[in-house]
This record gives structure tokens, C-alpha cells and sequence, in this order.
């Protein structure tokens, strides 16, 4: 079964680059919406669920796009709010020197060669408008001063590139200023939230999410079935039957993963990694079906919507009284809980600074926010010899590593997951240095344009990534490729399928799960995807 | 349009001041009025922008991480690329500020068929822009000279340094070799790189045209067309002392550099320029990556709408019930339903 739709051109043809520019300025070349390369808006159900303003159906492709009849008054009062509120906002709108430096930085830029795809120019579509409206040369000078109008079809520019921007940063690494693009991007989202401009993919799991606790929608009874029938699928594999508990009150640890996790393929198989090390050490722990979602929509969405999703973290540990609350494999759940959650939904005070209860290690990085990212934990638990681990049980797997945006450029967590990889997995190899950590790839489908309307340009914008992936595939053989973001797991089969067959997508507890020696398991023939174990003979090839 | 606009505007500030000294001779005007008016608005107008800026708070600390974090003891974290203190943030923002360091990481991408990428080595850029700045630096203090009586011991040192190969009579600055090749190559790439050309506003092009006539006035004045300097070190050691005085016989040049200096003072803290004070402010790149350890306080912070827990219990009470889920109240109590049910399609 493929992924991927008939309609979308084969590699070759999209392969091919296209990186004329056009003739006339930018500023007078309109958007023209392609298909396959843009996103469909949200319904106006799920927009009045969240309150959010201006509800009703529309398309991108209609003429009329029934904004308010204010609208630009209602930008402009939006705008003068954030330049208020966010130093980053004013700085970036007024620093910028275009010197290019991030201009090829950006994997949209490079896989469709739009010129407006450059970090630069996605950044003057907003500051174009800023100079008209907030700085005296750009109302004096106008268009000299590198201001102009807003306009509908600027604001329709605005949709389709601000909701072609995964917030990746990468380009802000390179900037010699750190202008962070996604931070623009953000603070532009929101101004189109304002008028009611919202794509379906990122507002459907919000309303979902501040209703069943998870984006996809899953209800408590459906939550329980899920990890219910995961306990029996690791029964089977292992021949141990773990226990999963679920809302339990008095529990020392909450632990929160994004829903894909227990609702999709290939994360699922992560899922049963975590079952089997949170039974093999004895934690004692808990699941919730009140906070069954790690991700947080909110983040490609507005600034209020992450406080308002990320709010039952935080509740759902005061009530059930736990220690502190552990965090699965997760993306953008992460970039939330480092970069805002304290802030926004602190302080934490009822729960205690984390302390491993396995190995006695205090979590000093997380004193204040109280969670723990799983690679931190499993990583610890390694080091201090906790854990019986089989390595050549994934001898069938040839591994790479593939660096997720948030926890590499919010966190910096590079070496955790690598340590564990290398402990689990006999073979690992790294991608080229300038496609890996802080320099790291994006998926191409983050920041709600995972859906497939845009699958297009999902593909455009992860050849980049599956480039790297490529080279190691066909030097080394590589033929898993590893990531820590259940967007990731998501969105980058679909990407391998295409531009690098040949290549699967696995979560790193997922190669824990195969090499972790269970107390009294049977023995295993198959590992958690069910693939046959490679035999002692074939082992020595390799 | 976007290159010739900025042109003729630098070239017609270079005729506003040669016709005002030659045909109207207004040098009072240029040599006092303007480049006191200039210096003025510079101070003034550096301190409003940055005040203006610090004005709004940063609410959320977005530090970008480019080095590990600091997590294990046995894992050894980037101090200066993901600092955790308040050293780290001062050795990253030196690193950035003296050296160019995120620039330092460019590169250039190369696509070949297949596709195939790859990224090549690419430190022009941040080359031509560290000799630049440390050019213009270094012509900025040389020029305390004609501010100090006497002229400081460092100034000389600085002088002595500039001119170290001496090449001509008077000696010939390095610095100055430097700043206009600088300038000329960054002027090069953006009408060579198509991409760059593309972004380019005349905003980009105006101050690299405006600091290569006052190079090119500098270096005339200082090589070729010899000016009075005894002349003018009388007037500057004046300015400087604000008891100002415009001896008599200095060339018209000296006029047209003054005033392109005092253009470009003028028009510093309005334009990109200001990304010298903008740096400082930079929130990726100036706070601490001490999110988790730290509770950071939001000033504008206001309370939101959200689901409780009661609330979502009182709509799921029987499903939970029957899936034998703990709860919290057997029956329903007098909370309100969460909102209108939302079905999945």
C-alpha cells in the first residue's frame, strides 16, 4: 500500500529543481496556489469549539475568502499588540540586513527553489507590511523603503507561506543575528488567526485535544482498549504480560506521549518499548486519559492555544498527586514543555525536582518544570548498568539517526538518544555532519502541513532529509532510518517510500523494546514488528 | 530601479555638499551645523530604538540550541553554543559579536542532478563581512586623531599598525585597502547572486554606496587631492571641544566627506543599520538555555480558557465507567457539560 498519491509527479520530475527566479520583483509577483503545495482551512465546527474568531466554511481556493469587513484593522491592531508583547518580534522586524545567509538554509527553498520559501523573503512578506504601517520611512517612502500595503492578496500570501514554514529553525542557526524565522512565523499565524484564517490540520486535533485529551480524538474507553491490546501484542512477542495502569491515583510517575503512539504505525511499536522498560524496571507509574496527548497544536497555532491545550499536564499530575511527569518521544511536545510550559503553565511547585526512583539520579535540567524526556531517563538507566540489553537481536536493522528539529534546536539533545541508540543497535551510522544535530533537516511536514493535501510539497521540503538519508542508505546500507517525533514517524515513511525505498522509519524505544532481555521472556524469534530475528550464521556476514 | 535609486542619491549628496561650499559657501553649515545635527540624531536616535525595543518584554525564553544540553554529568554539554549560565551567554554573545560565529557556519548548497545535494564550503561571506567591520573599526578610531590633542598613545599604536607596510607616501592604511574591498565584494554578491539580487532592497544598497563615497572622498583627500590638514584638525579639535570655528582653505572635499559621514550618522538608528545595537537584544541567541531548570515569569501573562478535568469526566463518565477507568464522582454532579459534543466524522 502506497502513501503517496497517483497525482503526485515521480521523483525524477520533482527532482528537477526549478530555481529560475521570476522576472518581476516580489513584492509584484502574486501567490499563485498550487495544488498539492498548500493547505485546506479548518471547519468552522471545530473553529467555533475553540472559540476562535470569524467560523465558517471556506476554501483557500475561493475568490472571496469572507474575512471580516475590518479585517485590516483587526491586523493591524494584532500586529501593534505583538510588537508590544514580543521583543523578538520588534527586533527581527527591524534587524534584518539580508545578507542571504539563510536563504539556502531552508528545505522548502531548496526543494521547490519558490523564492519565497527563503527565510528572508517568508520574513519580508510580514515586515513589508510592518515598515508601511509602524515605521516612518515606510510611510513616507513606501515601496523605496521596502514597504507596501496590506492587501487581500498579501494576506493570501501570507497563508500560503506562513502555512509553508514547519518553524524548523534551521535557518536561525545561521543567522548572524538569530532571527528566528519560526518565531515569525508564529506571531504571522496568529495574525491570521485573528480574521479567522486557520488550516484544518492543525485546528481539528486542537478542538480534539482540549476535548478527549489528544489530538486524534480518542475517548478514555478507546485510550484503554489501545494500551490494552498492546499489553496482549507484547504478551505475545515476549511471553510476559506487563501491567499498564491507567489514571492511577498515587502513582510516583505521569507519563504523557504524544496519541500517535498508541494509535499509529510505526509508533506503536515505540510504545511497546515503553512498556516493556517501565515493567522490567518496576516504575511505578501512570498513564491518563485526561492527558493523552503530548504534542500541542497550539504551537502552529497561537501562543494562547499552547497555554490552553498544555494546561492538563499540569492538572492531571496535581490530581492524580504524582512526583513529576516523564515525556515520551515527541517533537514539538518538547520545544512546549522547555520553551513554555513553566512559563506558561507553572509553577509546578506540587510536584518534586525528578529523582530516577531505578538509579537515584536527580534530573537537575528539569528541576522547575518537573519532566523528563525519555532518551534522558533510558539513557541514565543504561549508564548505570539497570538494564540486561541484547544489541544483536537488532543486528537485522542498519540505523541512523535522524535529529528532530525541536529537541535538537530548543533543547539540545543530541547525545542522549545517540548513547542509547549505540547501547541497543550494533549498527549505527551517522548522516553527514551538515544535514545532523543543530544543523538537522526537517521532516518537511511539521507545524500542522503534515496532511496530504500538501503532500507535494511535504516531498519537496524532506529531500533534503531524505538526501542524507540516501547517502547513508547507499553507503552503509542503512535500512532503518530512527527519530524521536511521532510527527517524524508520521511523515517520514511516506518520504522514504518515495525518495529512498527501501528504508523504514522506527522509534528508539522501539529498538530498546527488541534488545531489552525481559526477567523470565520467552524466547524471541521475531522482534516487536513481528520480522524474524537474524540467526547466530547470519550475524557473522554482516 | 532598486540599484540606480540609491546611487544617484549618494551622488547627489556628494553635490549637495560640493555645491553648497563651493557655489553658496555655506561651511559653517556643512562643517558645524550638519555634523552636529548628524551626531545628535545618532545618539538620540540610538538610544530611542533601543529603548523602544527593550520596551516590549520577552515573554518566553527561545534560546537556540546549537550544542548539547546540559543534562548528565557524564555528557559533556556545549557551554557556549547552549549555555546554561550567564558565562556561557557571555562567551556565545562575544563569540557572535567579535567573530561572527553563526555566520562562521555557513554554507553554500550545491545541486547536482539526481538530485543530489551537498554543502560546500562557503566563508566569503562571513570573511568579507569580519574585514568590513573590524576595517571600519579600525578607520573610526584612527580618525580620533583629529579629535585629541594630544593624540592618545593608542591611537599612534593603531596608526603605526594601519600603516605598517609602507607602501606609498603618505603611508598606505591596510585598513583602508580592506574596507573597500569589503564593501566591494558584498556590494559584488548581491547584483551576482541572483537570489541576493532578488532580496536586495535599496535600503541594502544605499549604506554600501554611502560608505564607499566616503572611502573613496577619504582616500582622495588623504593620497591624491591633498587637503589642508593642519586646517582641518583645527576644525575638528573645535567640534570636538564645541567651541567650534571654520578656518579658512579647506578643499570642498573635505566638506562632501564630512557630510556623507554625517549622513550616514544620521541615518544609522533608522535603518538596518541598527542591527549593531540589535544583537545585544537578540532573544535566540542572549538568554541562558535554562528553561527547565529555571521558572521565567511572563509580564503579560493572562489566564486562558480550558477543559478541566471535571469538565471532561462529566462528558465521558459512562464510557469511562464501563471501561472500569477510576473516577472521581460515581454519578453526575451539577457541572455544566463540556460544550457541544463533537462527533468524528
Amino acid at each position: 500500500m502506497s502513501d503517496i498519491p497517483e497525482s503526485i509527479p515521480k521523483p525524477e520530475q520533482l527532482g528537477v529543481i526549478d530555481q529560475q527566479l521570476p522576472r518581476s520583483d516580489w513584492m509584484d509577483t502574486p501567490v499563485v496556489f498550487k495544488h498539492g503545495s498548500y493547505c485546506y482551512s479548518a471547519k468552522s465546527k471545530f473553529m467555533s469549539y475553540l472559540d476562535l474568531p470569524n467560523p465558517r466554511d471556506w476554501s483557500p481556493m475561493d475568490k472571496d475568502w469572507k474575512l471580516p469587513n475590518d479585517w485590516q484593522r483587526i491586523i493591524h491592531e494584532g500586529l501593534r499588540e505583538r510588537l508590544s508583547k514580543y521583543r523578538s518580534l520588534k527586533v527581527f522586524m527591524d534587524i534584518c540586513v539580508r545578507c542571504g545567509a539563510c536563504a539556502d538554509k531552508c528545505h522548502f527553498f531548496i526543494g521547490s527553489g519558490d523564492p519565497k520559501n527563503m527565510p528572508v523573503l517568508r520574513a519580508e512578506l510580514l515586515r513589508s507590511v510592518y515598515r508601511k504601517d509602524f515605521t516612518t520611512a515606510g510611510k513616507i517612502l513606501g515601496k523605496i523603503a521596502g514597504a507596501r500595503e496590506l492587501t487581500v492578496d498579501v494576506l493570501k500570501e501570507w497563508y500560503y507561506y506562513f502555512y509553508q514554514c514547519t518553524e524548523c529553525r534551521r535557518c536561525s542557526v545561521f543567522c548572524p543575528y538569530g532571527i528566528d524565522t519560526a518565531e515569525i512565523t508564529m506571531l504571522a499565524r496568529e495574525l491570521l488567526n485573528l480574521v479567522g484564517l486557520n488550516i484544518g490540520w492543525t485546528i481539528e486535533p486542537c478542538a480534539n485535544c482540549f476535548r478527549t485529551g489528544n489530538h486524534l480524538g480518542i475517548q478514555p474507553h478507546g485510550f484503554a482498549d489501545s494500551i490494552e491490546f498492546a499489553v496482549d501484542e507484547l504478551e505475545e512477542i515476549t511471553g510476559i504480560r506487563v501491567d499498564a495502569p491507567i489514571n492511577k491515583k498515587g502513582a510516583e510517575i505521569l507519563f504523557i506521549t504524544p496519541s500517535a503512539d498508541y494509535f499509529a504505525s510505526p509508533h506503536y511499536y515505540t510504545l511497546l518499548g515503553y512498556l516493556a522498560l517501565f515493567h522490567e524496571i518496576g516504575l511505578d507509574y501512570t498513564w491518563s486519559t485526561f492527558a493523552s496527548e503530548g504534542g500541542n497544536f497550539g504551537l502552529f497555532t497561537s501562543h494562547e492555544m499552547i497555554k490552553r491545550l498544555n494546561a492538563k499536564m499540569y492538572a492531571e499530575a496535581k490530581r492524580l498527586g504524582v512526583k513529576w511527569i516523564l515525556g515520551g518521544e515527541c517533537g514539538h511536545m518538547w520545544r512546549v514543555v522547555h520553551q513554555y510550559m513553566d512559563t506558561m503553565n507553572g509553577p509546578a511547585d506540587f510536584l518534586q525536582e525528578p529523582v530516577s526512583p531505578i538509579t537515584g539520579t536527580r534530573f537537575e535540567n528539569a528541576r522547575s518544570t518537573k519532566m523528563v524526556h525519555i532518551t534522558e531517563f533510558t539513557s541514565d538507566l543504561i549508564r548505570n548498568n539497570k538494564l540486561k540489553l541484547d544489541p544483536s537481536r537488532n543486528n537485522h536493522w542498519r540505523a541512523t539517526f535522524h535529529d528532530s528539529c525541536n529537541p535538537a534546536r530548543a533543547l539540545g539533545l543530541f547525545e542522549e538518544p545517540r548513547y542509547v541508540i549505540r547501547n541497543v543497535c550494533n549498527n549505527f551510522f551517522e548522516m553527514p555532519d551538515n544535514t545532523i544535530r543543530e544543523q538537522t533537516f526537517c521532516c518537511g511536514s511539521g507545524a500542522g502541513l503534515g496532511n496530504d493535501e500538501n503532500m507535494e510539497m511535504r516531498l519537496r521540503g524532506g529531500l533534503p532529509r531524505a538526501n542524507a538519508v540516501r547517502h547513508v542508505h547507499e553507503k552503509h546500507g542503512v535500512n532503518i532510518l530512527l527519530c524521536m517525533c511521532a510527527i517524524d514517524k508520521a511523515t517520514l515513511p511516506p518520504l522514504m517510500e518515495y525518495w529512498v525505498p527501501g528504508v523504514e522509519v522506527g522509534g528508539i524505544h522501539e529498538l530498546v523494546a527488541n534488545a531489552l532481555v525481559l526477567t523470565g521472556e520467552k524466547e524471541r524469534t521475531t522482534d516487536v514488528r513481528g520480522e524474524p530475528l537474524m540467526k547466530e550464521e547470519d550475524t557473522k556476514d554482516v | 530601479m532598486k540599484i540606480f535609486l540609491p546611487l544617484i542619491a549618494v551622488l547627489a549628496l556628494v553635490g549637495i555638499a560640493l555645491a553648497g561650499v563651493e557655489l553658496a559657501n555655506l561651511q559653517v553649515f556643512f562643517g558645524i551645523v550638519i555634523p552636529y545635527a548628524a551626531l545628535a540624531v545618532f545618539l538620540g536616535g540610538l538610544v530611542y530604538r533601543v529603548l523602544k525595543w527593550a520596551r516590549s518584554p520577552v515573554p518566553f525564553r527561545i534560546t537556540l540550541s546549537c550544542g548539547q544540553q546540559k543534562t548528565h554529568p557524564w555528557i559533556k554539554s556545549s557551554t557556549l553554543d547552549n549555555p546554561h549560565s550567564t558565562a556561557g551567554v557571555i562567551g556565545r554573545m562575544a563569540l557572535e559579536i567579535l567573530f561572527f560565529r553563526s555566520l562562521f557556519r555557513n554554507t553554500r548548497l550545491e545541486l547536482r542532478k539526481g538530485p543530489k545535494l551537498s554543502y560546500e564550503w562557503e566563508k566569503w561571506l562571513w570573511l568579507a563581512a569580519l574585514a568590513f567591520h573590524y576595517a571600519f573599526l579600525m578607520i573610526l578610531l584612527r580618525h580620533l586623531r583629529f579629535f585629541t590633542v594630544p593624540v592618545p598613545f593608542f591611537v599612534n599604536a593603531l596608526d603605526q599598525l594601519d600603516g605598517f607596510f609602507q607602501i606609498s607616501v603618505p603611508a598606505l592604511y591596510l585598513s583602508d585597502i580592506i574596507l573597500v574591498a569589503a564593501a566591494t565584494y558584498l556590494f559584488l554578491r548581491r547584483i551576482v547572486i541572483p537570489q541576493i539580487k532578488y532580496i536586495s532592497l535599496p535600503a541594502d544598497y544605499f549604506p554600501l554606496f554611502l560608505i564607499l563615497g566616503l572611502a573613496t572622498s577619504g582616500i582622495l583627500m588623504r593620497y591624491l587631492l591633498r587637503v589642508d590638514v593642519e586646517a582641518i584638525k583645527e576644525l575638528t579639535i573645535g567640534l570636538a571641544a564645541f567651541r567650534p570655528v571654520v578656518p579658512a582653505g579647506i578643499g570642498s572635499l573635505f566638506y562632501v566627506h564630512l557630510f556623507l559621514v554625517s549622513v550616514l550618522f544620521a541615518y544609522f538608528p533608522f535603518s538596518k543599520l541598527m542591527h549593531l545595537g540589535g544583537i545585544f537584544l537578540s532573544p535566540t541567541r542572549n538568554l541562558a538555555n535554562n528553561n527547565r531548570m529555571r521558572r521565567h515569569i511572563n509580564p503579560w501573562n493572562y489566564p486562558v480558557k480550558v477543559h478541566t478535568y471535571d469538565e471532561y469526566e462529566e462528558e465521558f463518565r459512562d464510557k469511562m465507567q464501563a471501561a472500569g477507568l477510576p473516577l472521581e464522582r460515581e454519578a453526575s454532579g451539577d457541572l455544566k457539560p463540556a460544550g457541544l459534543p463533537l462527533e468524528k466524522e
